[in-house]
């Protein structure tokens, strides 16, 4: 399957869709040559600004230039654009409603040799819990594009989060994006996985994997976390034995966390996959790391065995 | 706009008797940050700032944050004494279903940012201030903090970010009662020498009588002509400034008031 970065489509869509709209601007601190707001930076200096590593004023200056009418774009791995600046994003942006858009990257467990303090497992789950915020996981780097531009387009503060690893081209140009749809990557009738980001391809290699035992399964991709499509979920989820769902994030709080949410006054089996209650740690082999927290293709293959 | 020194300290009067209406007697508010604030605010809304209740969109209007946010009562008073809602308002703040909340948010008439949580007033001030240059407007961006508010890591960032972008369309305004929520600051936690601080981060500053009328005038003025970097004014000010019983009292911060207070801090206002 071919591979591309996120983070490289992430940097050429905001160049990309800055050179149609002047209003849109990127912050960021001292990241940018990984987040890739270099791209905007290099070629509109002006509308870039380089807020050193500041991470609160940088989301309130962001807050305070779309007062303006500007659209401005802040940038940092998603673990110090959503950790450090809670509270700014909370009261600042998401409380007004501004239109800021917080783009975090190195999300999950991506940024491997980096380490635990580098590495954002608890990000969605954040996000998701402070009213007005959207919260966007992309699957792979088309959806990344698309999801910026959808970004753009809709007024309001968005969270969207940027794998640094290349991942598996899933989705195709044509396929629309919308802000708060699912999308059927795969259809099957015993088991569906709702899963998002790198979590979609383990799930499509599990569902090649229980093909074999005669288990058929339907993968959903749900890369807007927030606002959740509850009606396609529960339909996607009404007519299999059980669910699985599948995510690079602590079990707590994030797309299983709300997946299960919304299912709770259905009588549904579900089953997760994601980091359990634990930081993560440093592994210069990106796959060791996913292997030991569990975010494999067998942990799913594992947990479908269980519900049928 | 265009007040004499003569009336501004009559409005000064006005906008104190309105900050006793928004919490009249048994409601609990911040008196003594707003009263210290009262001389500032009316010189920005009467003298200094180009704005105007009946365009209140218009993107040349100099902008106003105020990052204490709970003297927001002093802003409330201003506003409603402006026009841009009833005076009626005032004494509904704080209740339920009110226009008026308990700190600034964006969604009330001439309040332009949310502030609350303290020490992020001067960021948003410095994303206007870019804001405005990116679109070469001509407006300033006031930011009022207080000095307690100083001891919040963001304001340092804010500030060395202002001086990197050579914003000289930011004014920061300190309102320094030097009493805090528990107390006096620099016997709680000290914050050294404010304006050398400032200096050390490249901005031009002033220092005045925060309470002196002709003083306030002329710094504000005196901020037009600086170029190539943000200002600030370091005003000495009383906390509850104007309120006999309630002047540099802690437990004024946010209190609440007996008939017979009220009676007394509005005499003391009129006699000012």
């Amino acid at each position: 399957m071919k591979t591309a970065s996120l983070r490289e489509a992430y940097g050429k869509e905001l160049l990309n869709q800055a050179r149609k709209n002047k209003n849109i601007v990127a912050l960021d601190a001292d990241l940018s040559g990984s987040t890739m707001s270099c791209y905007l930076g290099e070629e509109y200096p002006d509308r870039f600004f380089e807020m050193g590593i500041a991470e609160q004023n940088m989301v309130t200056t962001a807050a305070g230039l779309s007062l303006t009418g500007k659209i401005p774009f802040v940038n940092s791995f998603a673990v110090f654009a959503t950790g450090r600046p809670y509270d700014q994003i909370r009261q600042g942006v998401a409380l007004p409603n501004l239109n800021v858009k917080i783009a975090g990257s190195s999300c999950g467990l991506s940024d491997a040799g980096d380490g635990a303090t580098h590495q954002a497992i608890e990000d969605m789950s954040i996000m998701r819990s402070i009213p007005n915020m959207t919260v966007i996981s992309p699957v792979d780097a088309l959806e990344t594009r698309k999801a910026v531009r959808a970004m753009v387009e809709y007024e309001g503060p968005v969270y969207l989060r940027v794998s640094r690893a290349d991942l598996p081209i899933i989705t195709t140009e044509e396929e629309s994006f919308e802000i708060g749809k699912v999308s059927k990557i795969a259809d099957g009738n015993d088991i569906t996985i709702f899963a998002n980001g790198l979590m979609v391809h383990k799930s499509l290699q599990a569902r090649e994997e229980l093909a074999k035992i005669d288990i058929s399964v339907r993968i959903i991709n749900v890369s807007t976390i927030k606002p959740l499509d509850v009606e396609k979920i529960k339909e996607y989820a009404s007519d299999v034995k059980g669910i699985i769902t599948a995510e690079e994030h602590s079990m707590i709080g994030g797309l299983g966390g709300a997946i299960a949410e919304a299912l709770s006054d259905e009588l549904i089996r579900i089953k997760r996959v994601g980091v359990q209650d634990r930081f993560g740690q440093s592994s210069c082999d990106y796959d060791k790391l996913l292997e030991h927290y569990g975010l494999t293709t067998d942990e799913i293959v594992r947990k479908a065995q269980e519900l049928i | 706009m265009g007040n004499t020194v003569a009336e501004l300290k009559k409005k000064a009067v006005v906008i104190r008797e309105n900050i006793l209406e928004t919490i009249g007697v048994g409601k609990k508010g911040h008196v003594g940050g707003s009263m210290s604030s009262a001389d500032l605010v009316t010189a920005l809304y009467f003298y200094k700032m180009n704005h105007d209740a009946n365009n209140p969109e218009d993107p040349d209007r100099d902008r106003f944050i105020f990052s204490k946010g709970h003297s927001v009562l002093a802003q409330y008073a201003a506003l409603a004494e402006t026009g841009y809602f009833s005076k009626d308002e005032l004494k509904k703040t704080k209740t339920f279903g009110s226009i008026l909340q308990g700190h600034p948010e964006k969604d009330t008439p001439g309040i332009e940012a949310n502030t609350g949580s303290l020490g992020q007033g001067l960021s948003l001030g410095l994303g206007m201030a870019l804001g405005g240059k990116l679109d070469k407007r001509a407006y300033n961006v006031y930011v009022i903090v207080g000095d307690g508010e100083l001891a919040e890591g963001q304001i340092w960032e804010a500030i060395i970010a202002a001086n990197n972008f050579k914003v000289d369309n930011l004014v920061a305004i300190v309102d320094s009662n030097k009493v805090q929520a528990t107390g006096p600051i620099a016997e709680r936690y000290d914050l050294g020498d404010i304006k050398a601080k400032f200096e050390a981060s490249g901005w031009e500053t002033f220092e005045i009588d925060g309470h002196n009328m002709e003083e306030i005038v002329e710094a504000l003025d005196a901020t037009d002509n600086v170029k190539g970097r943000p200002s600030v004014i370091i005003a000495n000010t009383v906390k509850g400034k104007g309120v006999s019983f309630a002047e540099n009292k802690a437990s004024y911060h946010n209190a609440k008031l007996t008939e017979e207070q009220y009676r007394q801090a509005k005499e003391d206002i009129a006699n000012l």
